[in-house]
């Protein structure tokens, strides 16, 4: 397939291996975090380890936008859609996120009208098509999503589309990686940036990173050789001794980000004081609200709401594995008491978790299998 | 790396425990094929029914009347929408049955089909249906010996919902099942996979993507005696790959034979829109379903004579080899990605795509 297929050869990857190999120092160990869910998915899915030397290690971020959502906002959530007058409208990876008492998939079948959308646009649809129903967007998601839900807003604001509002949960990145870099328990080399978040909000907002913690970022695409290059980059700055913001997903992300985006959103949302993040605790000044302005369309003013705060299972780790001091499988619920099927943390409901990418997609000894998997091909024939 | 093998023993042993149902209702993922379909069919059909015949749950049970085994099967539908290029439900629901008597080593016989209609069901539609099943059933050489209609309230069904079973003489006495699998063996997938899913997702337009994809739904009878007349000791399993696409039959082959299933993704045939849809849509064509391919596991030393069997039947012109058996990890499914990885190939869990068939 062309555009993709070309991020994919296999050959290129064994080159840009060699590469990274060579720039590392023998002994060193480099760990990199990827902030991002879809980089973690493109690493597993993939297999982007195997080219890996075992010098470097990358840790996953807390960059999936439904590993990070609290449990009492699913609650909420749930609560809003069990009312008979109301459609709830949702992107597919929510639907299994476990809140305090069950997730989306059960309310509905218990009998709640919840609906997967693949963008807030097809909300707005079945907005249009049932003027007696309340419709609600349960909007998750980074800078990536938020700007479509502004527009989304703007578009209902326009035709003013009485029964549509917006449940807000959209979070911030900056914020999130700020909070990592003060947890003590982490020792990082570098971050790969996320692609599609800096494809809204540009790379400067990265650059207190680089002068302020001395910790070099390369803004990635979601491609494995995307990846893998910008392994090698971030390797290439420290050998050098350089700590800087760099952008290897140029043919995406602008240096400047997308103001029209970035308007939108700060027309129909205002900043939080504060957001509860999962497994992070409370973070200031971390996720976005519907503004005065678009009170109408603000699921939050719309209905009463619980809003009741719910702890974390005690067995559950997310918050360790979201900052990057857990592997998935070093959770003591790990793949036991929460697996994909019935999960007790949110790393473990999303393909970007990197639980349920781990569970998924790596959850075998590399040593075990190298010698079923890597025999040469004698089965196949051209 | 000692203490994530222990972490992996563990797993791998809650995985063999006894399923056990945990939802107190049924949720879309129960019919998806996936990890919940197979927990339900375990821990309430399999617990409730238990016997011999039904134990092995492969595609349909061979019984003993009068003088041979004769292969017995049913399968209901419920594909939304009801016509979609390339098929509709009518000859989804023959071809479907006859599959899986094939499926089992039998010449398909006769067919029994019940319907249910929604109050309002136009009759032009269900003329239409029952002509496409008509012809079905003549291209498959089957019957349609008997049948049954039920009529519903409005808003109580979608439309028409088809139910077909089956009977099949088993002429050649081969001994195929998803535990035959051993290492050594070779892996085949009759022709591209993931047609039919990605043209029922098509046909309900929400997607607003157009791509010139029909669903694959063909009788693969034929093509399977063949290859079984070829290689009457060397065919293991055979599998028609439906719900849950080729990568969730390969993980109960690789389950019920315990042994590991090693794909070459580089090797699996899909076709380009096929895999351009998936990728737009985030799925894997590994899990999207085929309603006119199989998966075969053959005897290594015998796997060129498969394919070559194979590609000379016009269904499996483009079928290919895709990956071998080998002895561990036992009960996974891996893949060395074109991108010269690997990782695991689970059993999928939730619904991607509900009434795909």
């Amino acid at each position: 397939m062309r555009f993709v297929d070309e991020y994919r050869d296999a050959g290129r990857a064994r080159a840009l291996a060699g590469r990274i190999a060579e720039s590392c120092r023998p002994g060193r160990r480099y760990t990199f975090m990827e902030v991002c869910g879809g980089h973690t998915h493109t690493i597993y899915k993939h297999g982007l380890e195997d080219h890996l030397p075992s010098e470097v290690n990358l840790v996953h971020g807390p960059g999936c936008p439904v590993c990070v959502i609290p449990m009492g906002r699913v609650d909420d959530a749930i609560h809003i859609a069990r009312r008979p007058d109301v459609i709830m409208t949702s992107f597919g990876d929510m639907m299994r996120v476990p809140g305090g008492s069950g997730s989306f998939l059960d309310a509905k079948a218990a009998g709640a009208d919840i609906r997967m959308v693949y963008s807030p646009l097809d909300a707005l649809k079945i907005a249009r098509a049932n003027p007696d129903r309340r419709v609600v967007f349960m909007a998750i998601g980074f800078e990536t999503t938020a700007p479509s839900t502004a527009m989304t807003v703007l578009r209902a604001a326009a035709e003013d589309l009485g029964n549509f509002s917006v449940f807000c949960n959209h979070v911030m990145i900056i914020p999130a990686i700020k909070a990592i870099l003060d947890s003590p328990d982490l020792r990082l080399d570098g971050f790969i940036g996320p692609g599609h978040v800096s494809a809204v909000i540009g790379c400067r907002p990265y650059e207190f990173i680089a002068r302020d913690y001395r910790k070099p970022l390369v803004v990635a695409g979601f491609e494995p050789l995307d990846i893998l290059t910008s392994v090698h980059m971030l390797l290439g700055q420290l050998a050098e001794g350089r700590c800087e913001v760099e952008n290897q997903y140029t043919r995406v992300v602008p240096w400047d980000g997308n103001r029209i985006a970035l308007s939108a959103m700060g027309q129909v949302m205002r900043l939080r004081p504060h957001f509860e993040w999962r497994g992070l605790g409370f973070i200031a000044h971390s996720a976005l609200a519907m503004a005065d302005d678009y009170a109408a369309f603000d699921a939050e003013r719309v209905f009463d709401l619980p809003g009741l705060r719910v702890a974390d299972p005690k067995s559950c780790q997310c918050g360790e594995v979201l900052k990057g001091v857990l592997k998935p499988w070093e959770c003591k619920v790990f793949g036991t008491a929460c697996t994909p099927e019935t999960p007790i943390g949110t790393c473990m409901v999303s393909s970007e978790g990197a639980c349920a990418a781990y569970y998924n997609f790596g959850r075998f000894s590399r040593e075990q299998i190298s010698a079923a998997a890597r025999e040469p091909r004698e089965a196949s024939r051209p | 790396m000692i203490r994530e093998q222990q972490v992996l023993d563990r797993i791998e042993r809650m995985r063999r425990r006894k399923p056990v149902v945990r939802e107190e209702r049924i949720t879309l993922a129960h019919g998806a094929g996936g990890k919940a379909t197979q927990t339900l069919i375990e821990a309430v059909f399999l617990e409730a029914f238990r016997n011999p015949m039904l134990a092995p749950l492969d595609d349909g049970a061979l019984v003993r009347l009068g003088d041979g085994p004769v292969a017995f099967t049913t399968d209901s539908y419920v594909v939304s929408p009801l016509f979609f290029p390339g098929g509709d439900i009518g000859d989804l629901a023959v071809n479907g049955t006859v599959n899986d008597l094939a499926m089992c080593g039998a010449r398909p016989v006769h067919l029994s089909a019940g319907f249910i209609l929604e109050e309002g069901f136009p009759v032009a539609d269900l003329r239409r249906i029952t002509a496409s099943m008509a012809a079905a059933a003549a291209e498959a050489q089957v019957t349609i010996v008997t049948g049954d209609t039920k009529v519903v309230q409005r808003g109580k069904a979608d439309g028409c919902y088809v139910t077909t079973a089956g009977v099949g003489v088993v002429e050649q006495p081969v001994t195929l099942s998803a535990s035959g699998a051993r290492p050594g063996d070779a892996v085949i997938v009759s022709g591209p996979i993931g047609a039919h899913g990605a043209a029922i997702m098509l046909a309900r337009d929400d997607f607003g993507i157009e791509a010139a994809i029909t669903s694959d739904t063909a009788p693969l009878h034929a093509i399977v005696a063949d290859l079984i007349k070829a290689l009457p000791r060397h065919v293991r399993t055979l599998r028609d790959a439906t719900r849950g696409g080729v990568a969730t039959v390969l993980n109960e082959v690789a389950r019920a034979s315990e042994v590991a299933v090693v794909l070459q993704e580089d090797q699996v045939p899909v076709h380009p829109e096929v895999t351009g849809v998936c990728e737009l849509l985030g799925l894997d064509p590994l899990y999207v379903a085929c309603e006119g391919r199989f998966v075969a596991v053959v005897d290594g030393e015998h796997a060129g004579e498969a394919l070559d069997t194979l590609r000379a039947h016009p269904l499996g012109a483009e079928a290919a080899i895709v990956g071998t058996v080998a002895a561990d990890p036992p009960g996974l499914v891996l893949l060395r990605t074109a991108f010269g990885g690997t990782r695991v190939v689970d059993v999928l869990v939730g619904d991607p795509l509900p009434r795909i068939c």
